[in-house]
């Protein structure tokens, strides 16, 4: 399995660093978006809750933008036939994926939160970071599984961009929820606490659960 | 012509088989028996089954109804054990297209457990060692049907199952890849054809499919094979 | 062979007249809550229609979960009624909850209400089930397909709830009453003998679904078997055909 797991990934961050498809589409998206925020908000800054919110909004929208991607060459190059040939676990398709959509997002990041930090939020981030750091970690790998198992489920119906947002958003609300709250505490403008617990064991909860349930029912998705 | 093989020396054994998508029967009550270092050449006009055929063998389709066993084991219960000696060679090349040839064949060498070396030597006797460090977008369709040969043997598979195989290859490459993938390789072969009498030629057996039926089995000859396409 | 019809006469008689009974103690039997008056009376259709979508959605998962495993289709059809009829029901918890927030608190939403809040979330998410599978035109991937997202969907519902619950402004939520402690015997009465009413009516739909479903499949076979066709093809179709 990790051998299977390992030669999927090398490939698809190959492909990726080759073409460019995914991360600066997804990145320009983010920083687009906190733009749109300002206008729209009509706020220069923003702290606690709402810059939260704004935060994890946005970083979900680039989700879905890259989470549209992940299967495209598999489905249009004959990779699924490809690899459904070898004599492997099924499921290492649906692990390779989710790592990759979780780096992808991890990279968007590094660009993302200092683009934020400059462009829309008040209170300092060098304090907060290590906090900030934990929650972008439990969230990602949440909105990567999800991703993932959306992205599998979309590219072989007919509306496959549209079905694919339709279902991740519902699902990934709780990650939204518990993220934007652990979150909000760090941006307080006030000055910065601690990421509650709670929310990071939430956080950590649905990502084991929804973690297994896609683990469990990803092979359906590929046999025929 | 070869006998019936018996059940111990029987690399296919299909009883029955159906297929279909939806309403359309893509393969109906299909009988088949192929023994080892057999070559069966299927023939048929197109949507008759063929590739269905060949999928369902290949492990990537599943039967709707009957029986199929290749290689000793039953499908798709045991499509994890009949993968890794299966070669597939269909109308895709299932090749990545921003990848090069070389970079292409590791990734499969990985997924099947295969040594680097062997990528080595199979490109130097397809004669694509020069052209493998290109990606595959940039190749002509002769040259990526080449590189797909070669990816259909890269784990040295006993059972060879080859859709339309020299579709777009000159006959300077058909010479290269027929050790590989001909007679001449000695491994039980599946391969589909539209030429009655070139397909005749390389048959130890015949399967005319006519929407999904098994209208011809054993031997034909050229006309009869001819009267299917009418 | 269609075992739906068999009992469906009883069962809707006996759905009758529980939901009636149901009513009757709604309306004279329980007494009028104190602070919201007698639009509190909502809360006998609100909650026990949450509760049973909600067991309609598992049972949706769970029948999804008995279809990969055997696959046998009669199991993708019993989920796909589970969860259409439990969407129904979904809409019918938002309306409700909607008609109850806005007499008592004089707004048409409240963001305080976890039940509610989670219905609308949970809707939006099974409203996308039927799309999904018209998307999908091979039926048996179709099958497939559904089932895997019910599984998915199932599963996430009680997850969904435990995150909207937990979120820190319903610390001290403005309850539609969704909470059952200390509840007075006859509002519990009342209560049990509507949740009852509900479940019967669910149970009896969606018998009366699947007995529907199961004669139009039988007739088709049957011009099928006369014709040697089936009839004019209706085309994509969001909803399962079983063959067998």
């Amino acid at each position: 399995m990790r051998h299977a797991v390992g030669a999927l990934l090398r490939k698809d961050l190959r492909a990726e660093l080759r073409t460019l498809e995914s991360i600066p589409a997804m990145t320009l998206f983010a920083v687009t978006t906190f733009v749109l925020f300002h206008f729209g908000l009509d706020r220069n800054s923003l702290d606690g809750d709402l810059a939260g919110g704004v935060l994890w909004v946005t970083l979900l929208f680039a989700a879905v933008l890259g989470q549209n991607r992940l299967f495209v060459a598999e489905q249009e190059q004959g990779g699924f036939d490809g690899f459904l040939l070898a004599p492997v676990d099924r499921t290492a398709l649906f692990v390779a994926k989710a790592i990759a959509l979780f780096a992808f997002l991890v990279v968007v990041e590094v660009v993302a939160i200092p683009a934020f930090a400059i462009l829309l939020l008040g209170p300092d981030l060098l304090d907060p970071l290590p906090g900030l750091i934990a929650v972008l970690l439990l969230a990602d790998a949440g909105i990567a599984i999800v991703g993932t198992l959306v992205a599998g489920i979309a590219i072989r119906t007919r509306a496959r961009d549209l079905i694919g947002p339709l279902l991740t958003l519902p699902l990934l609300v709780p990650v939204v929820l518990a993220a934007s709250e652990a979150t909000a505490p760090l941006l307080a403008e006030a000055g910065a606490s601690g990421p509650p617990g709670r929310w990071l064991a939430i956080l950590a909860i649905y990502d084991l659960t929804i973690g297994l349930v896609a683990y469990g029912v990803f092979d359906f998705l590929l046999e025929d | 012509m070869s006998s019936r093989p018996s059940r111990a020396t029987a690399v296919i054994e299909l009883r029955g088989v159906t297929r279909s998508y939806g309403e359309r029967v893509a393969l109906d009550q299909v009988d088949l028996d192929v023994g080892a270092a057999e070559t069966l050449v299927v023939f048929g006009p197109n949507g008759a089954g063929k590739s269905t055929l060949l999928r369902i063998l290949a492990t990537l389709l599943r039967p709707h109804a009957g029986t199929v066993r290749v290689l000793g084991r039953e499908l798709p219960r045991d499509g994890y054990a009949v993968r890794g000696q299966v070669g597939f060679l269909g109308h895709e090349p299932l090749l990545y297209r921003e990848l090069t040839g070389r970079e292409n064949l590791r990734f499969h060498a990985r997924l099947h457990g295969v040594p680097n070396g062997r990528i080595a030597e199979l490109l130097e006797r397809t004669g694509l060692t020069h052209r493998a460090d290109e990606p595959v977008h940039a190749l002509s369709r002769g040259l990526v049907q080449r590189f797909a040969v070669c990816r259909a043997v890269l784990h040295d598979p006993a059972l060879l199952l080859l859709d339309e195989p020299r579709a777009n290859l000159d006959p300077g490459s058909i010479d290269l890849v027929e050790p590989l993938i001909g007679r001449a390789s000695g491994r039980t072969r599946v391969v589909t054809s539209h030429d009655p009498v070139g397909g005749l030629e390389e048959a130890d057996q015949v399967l005319g499919l006519r929407a999904g039926r098994a209208e011809i089995t054993g031997t034909a000859t050229a006309d009869e094979l001819g009267a299917l396409y009418r | 062979m269609s075992l739906y019809g068999k009992g469906l006469k009883p069962l809707s008689i006996a759905t009758v007249v529980v939901l009636v009974g149901a009513l009757a103690l709604a309306a004279f039997y329980a007494p009028e809550d104190a602070d919201q008056g007698i639009i509190q009376k909502t809360f006998y259709i609100h909650v026990p229609m949450a509760i049973v979508a909600l067991c309609g959605f598992v049972a949706g998962g769970i029948f999804g979960i008995l279809h990969l495993r055997t696959r046998d289709r009669s199991y993708d059809l019993k989920s796909y009624v589970a969860i259409h009829l439990s969407l129904i029901l979904a809409v019918g918890v938002l309306i409700t909850g909607s008609i109850w927030a806005r007499g008592s608190w004089g707004s048409w939403w409240v963001w305080d209400e976890p039940m509610l809040v989670s219905f609308l979330i949970v809707f939006l998410l099974y409203a996308t089930y039927q799309p999904l599978r018209f998307s999908i035109e091979d039926p048996e991937r179709q099958a497939r397909y559904a089932s895997v997202f019910a599984i998915v969907a199932g599963s996430f519902v009680p997850l969904n709830f435990a995150a909207v619950r937990m979120a820190q402004s319903y610390v001290h939520p403005r309850t539609l009453g969704t909470t059952t402690g200390g509840m007075p015997g006859e509002m519990m009465l009342t209560f049990l003998v509507a949740l009852a009413g509900m479940a019967l009516l669910f149970v009896t739909l969606w018998k009366y679904e699947m007995a529907a479903k199961h004669a139009r499949f039988q007739i088709k076979a049957l011009r099928r078997r006369l014709t040697g066709d089936g009839g004019p093809t209706a085309g994509r179709s969001a909803a399962p055909q079983v063959t067998a």
